[in-house]
């Protein structure tokens, strides 16, 4: 099918394009920019006058939830509510149900995924079998079942025997090593950021230290081995300055944040709002301003949504009982947008962040959209406001601690390989 | 933000914490309290019918007796139908969840639950789903509040002390674990004490305690200089694994209240502790039975507290 997206603002990061430009796709990929190819027939004309035109968004953690929590969520519903976003390639971390450290379990969800039609999904294999941090999985093999890299998920790995020998091994073959720093034994039954809220009321805190000693530990080890070390859902200020330092040396780190991070503090833990409960612990204001800072210099290369959709029951419970995390692909976008208004970030860097930049720590071929690139597109109204509540989301985890927030942005057409896999009626 | 504890018209609806509590409803608290000290204090305790006809359901979730007891006798001398329900972790571990209890309780047709869990925050969870005529007190949840305790802890300074505008306070022991401590500072720096110190070694403080308004000692010496009232914490028997401390022993030593220490203070410096104590742990049993002591009054009071706050919640004027 030839798709003909006319009349709208192309803001291309990996390409450095802002400006009014038509797109034109045929069949599967981006035909031309600007002008239309000689002999083409647009099937469906799309106007996108007053519209942004992106590259389809890749968040690098997302978890679908199968096998094994279809309680909590379906590959049907979140994959929906990821094309809802804009959201066209997502990397889904191990800590399913049975975890993803087999081979088939990988092919399974690459299949079932597939079938659904709807984003591209990029399992992240687990580093250790069962993620119990003792043996290594069959990386290779998961590796041609379709995981892009190996992680651990919120799993601990506390043998730091055990973590040298999986960084040895990933980088035998190239793979990298997706971990979220966090040392186990300061961090037990914490539930909050180590400062004056968890103070106030009571909590079991985690101090910013349990951050980086994890990670100075990893970069350690990134060193020694000459792994490829990808830090997940960076927290603190103290641990950003270790990844900023780790590449001024030339390291080969890369990072993430989650968008909840970059616009929450432990301030809006409030009355213990357990929406709030979130791994890692929101942290404190300076934290979140250096956060910040660190996605502008370019120590933090990717924004990802960190979606966990909970179950009402895991929720509604004492504010450390509940369940940890928040349902989030659907507001990547206009969280990212939100960010970019209230820092003054050029559209251009501040989609970098969950476009181009994620999609090179996946190693994937997406994420812009030059001729010949796929045509995953992501065309929205950057005016449209809406309320985020419950109706208003695809995903089954209605747990946001962005619930009554007003959003800007709102997509109007996801395109996924050139087919129109998402279009809102308003 | 709105106080979950007050309604639109500002008045007290639930007890949940003292943080964020206005002055006067803890004054009118203890002035209410005083009252029934006074009527207690005759030979004959009389009864009184604020509560008639009421039903006060007392959930503990954590084992209490003390507490619970001194709930129940308030709840009684207001005339109310009290009904104590041990619920321990069973319910949970039978697969109810914490709100199916609540649902189910509320459904009995309660006027006031009074719950004490393990988990900071229950209370206010509680709170926000039980049926809106239902009030909630908090007898104590997690690390986070124990509203009652710290009310009874006023009303005992406020007795011998009159004022607290001119007041020295040390709070010694594990005030990281304590919802008693967080309790009773919110409270005094809400009724204008204007030195509220904590006294601990830092594996016993949480993090930036300072800014609930308190100056921090690790010395025990130091700290308890020149202070009217001594409020001791209990300290769990668990607390000495974990790494949090070497020994009871050198605890004793080093923050346990001796005479010795005690003569630091003031004269007539009050010594308080919520009990139940460990003598010979975080207090010398010659100071809890001396001079000084208002521990026995402290749960006297206790009772009359808790029949101020309940008759206040029940809307009897």
């Amino acid at each position: 099918m030839n798709i003909h997206i006319k009349n709208g603002r192309l803001i291309d990061p990996k390409n450095g394009i802002d400006a009014q430009r038509d797109v034109f796709v045929a069949e599967k990929r981006i035909a031309a920019i600007g002008t239309a190819p000689d002999g083409f027939v647009a099937d469906r004309v799309i106007d996108a006058v007053g519209l942004m035109v992106i590259p389809g968004l890749v968040d690098t953690a997302a978890r679908l939830r199968e096998p094994g929590y279809e309680y909590k969520a379906t590959l049907e519903s979140e994959m929906e509510a990821a094309v809802a976003g804009g959201v066209t390639s997502l990397a889904c971390p191990p800590d399913t149900d049975p975890p993803l450290d087999e081979p088939g379990l990988v092919e399974m969800l690459k299949h079932r995924a597939r079938s659904l039609k709807l984003c591209r999904v990029f399992p992240v294999g687990a580093l250790t079998y069962g993620l119990k941090g003792e043996e290594l999985t069959e990386m290779a093999e998961l590796s041609d079942a379709g995981c892009k890299a190996f992680g651990q998920a919120d799993a601990p790995l506390t043998d730091t025997r055990v973590l040298l020998r999986a960084m040895q091994y990933a980088a035998t073959f190239g793979y990298s090593v997706w971990l979220r720093p966090q040392d186990s034994f300061i961090a037990m039954n914490g539930v909050a950021h180590d400062g004056e809220v968890a103070t106030r009321l009571g909590l079991p805190s985690i101090p910013a230290v349990a951050e980086t000693i994890a990670l100075s530990t990893m970069l350690h080890l990134a060193r020694e081995t000459g792994a490829r070390l990808h830090v997940c859902l960076l927290s603190s200020a103290a641990g950003a300055e270790l990844v900023r330092a780790a590449k001024r040396e030339g390291l080969a780190v890369t990072c993430d944040v989650s968008i909840n991070h970059v616009h929450l503090s432990e301030m809006d833990i409030g009355y213990f709002d357990s929406n709030c409960h979130l791994v890692p612990p929101l942290r404190g204001l300076r934290d979140r301003a250096a956060l910040r800072a660190a996605l502008l210099d370019g120590t933090i290369d990717a924004i990802c949504s960190n979606h966990s959709p909970v179950d009402e029951d895991a929720k509604q419970l004492p504010f450390a009982e509940a369940e940890a995390g928040a349902t989030g692909v659907e507001l990547l976008l206009p969280l990212a947008l939100k960010w970019a208004e209230q820092d003054d970030v050029p559209l251009l860097e501040a989609f970098k962040h969950i476009t181009a930049n994620p999609a090179q720590l996946l190693g994937q071929k997406v994420g812009y959209l030059s001729v010949g690139a796929h045509a995953d597109v992501c065309i929205f109204d950057p005016e449209a406001t809406w309320i985020i509540e419950a109706a208003a989301l695809k995903s089954q985890g209605k747990n946001s601690p962005f619930l009554g927030y007003e959003a800007r942005g709102r997509v109007r057409y996801t395109l996924v390989e050139g087919q129109v896999a998402y279009q809102s009626n308003s | 933000m709105n106080n979950p504890q007050l309604n639109k018209n500002g008045e007290l609806h639930h007890l949940l914490t003292t943080e964020g509590l206005p002055a006067p409803i803890i004054r009118h608290i203890l002035d209410r309290a005083a009252i029934f000290v006074n009527s207690a204090e005759g030979n004959e305790i009389r009864k009184v019918p604020l509560l008639q006809g009421k039903s006060v359901f007392n959930i503990f979730f954590e084992s209490s007796t003390r507490t619970r007891t001194t709930f129940e006798i308030a709840a009684k001398r207001l005339s109310a139908d009290v009904v104590n329900l041990s619920i321990g972790s069973s319910s949970t571990s039978k697969g109810e969840t914490l709100l199916d209890t609540v649902g189910n309780l509320c459904a009995m047709h309660a006027d006031m639950f009074v719950v004490r869990h393990a988990q900071s925050g229950a209370a206010h969870f509680i709170a926000k789903y039980v049926a809106p005529e239902i009030h909630v007190i908090n007898a104590g949840d997690g690390r986070h509040a124990h509203p009652t305790q710290a009310l009874l802890d006023m009303f005992t300074i406020r007795h011998y002390k009159k004022e607290f505008h001119n007041l020295r306070v040390a709070i010694v022991g594990d005030i990281l674990h304590s919802r008693v401590a967080r309790s009773q500072i919110h409270a005094l720096t809400t009724l204008g004490v204007p030195e509220v110190r904590v006294i601990a070694p830092k594996t016993l403080l949480p993090t930036m305690v300072e800014k609930l308004g308190v100056q921090v000692y690790h010395d025990m010496r130091q700290g308890l200089r020149d202070v009217d009232v001594v409020m001791m914490l209990r300290l769990q028997n668990e607390r000495m694994t974990g790494a949090l401390l070497p020994s009871a022993q050198e605890y004793f030593k080093y923050y346990g209240l001796t005479q010795k220490k005690l003569a630091l203070a003031k004269g007539d410096a009050i010594v308080m502790h919520p009990g139940p104590m460990n003598r010979g742990v975080e207090i010398d049993s010659s100071v809890a039975d001396g001079a000084n002591s208002v521990i026995l009054p402290q749960v006297t009071f206790g009772i009359a507290v808790r029949m101020a706050v309940m008759s206040m919640l029940a809307g009897a004027k």
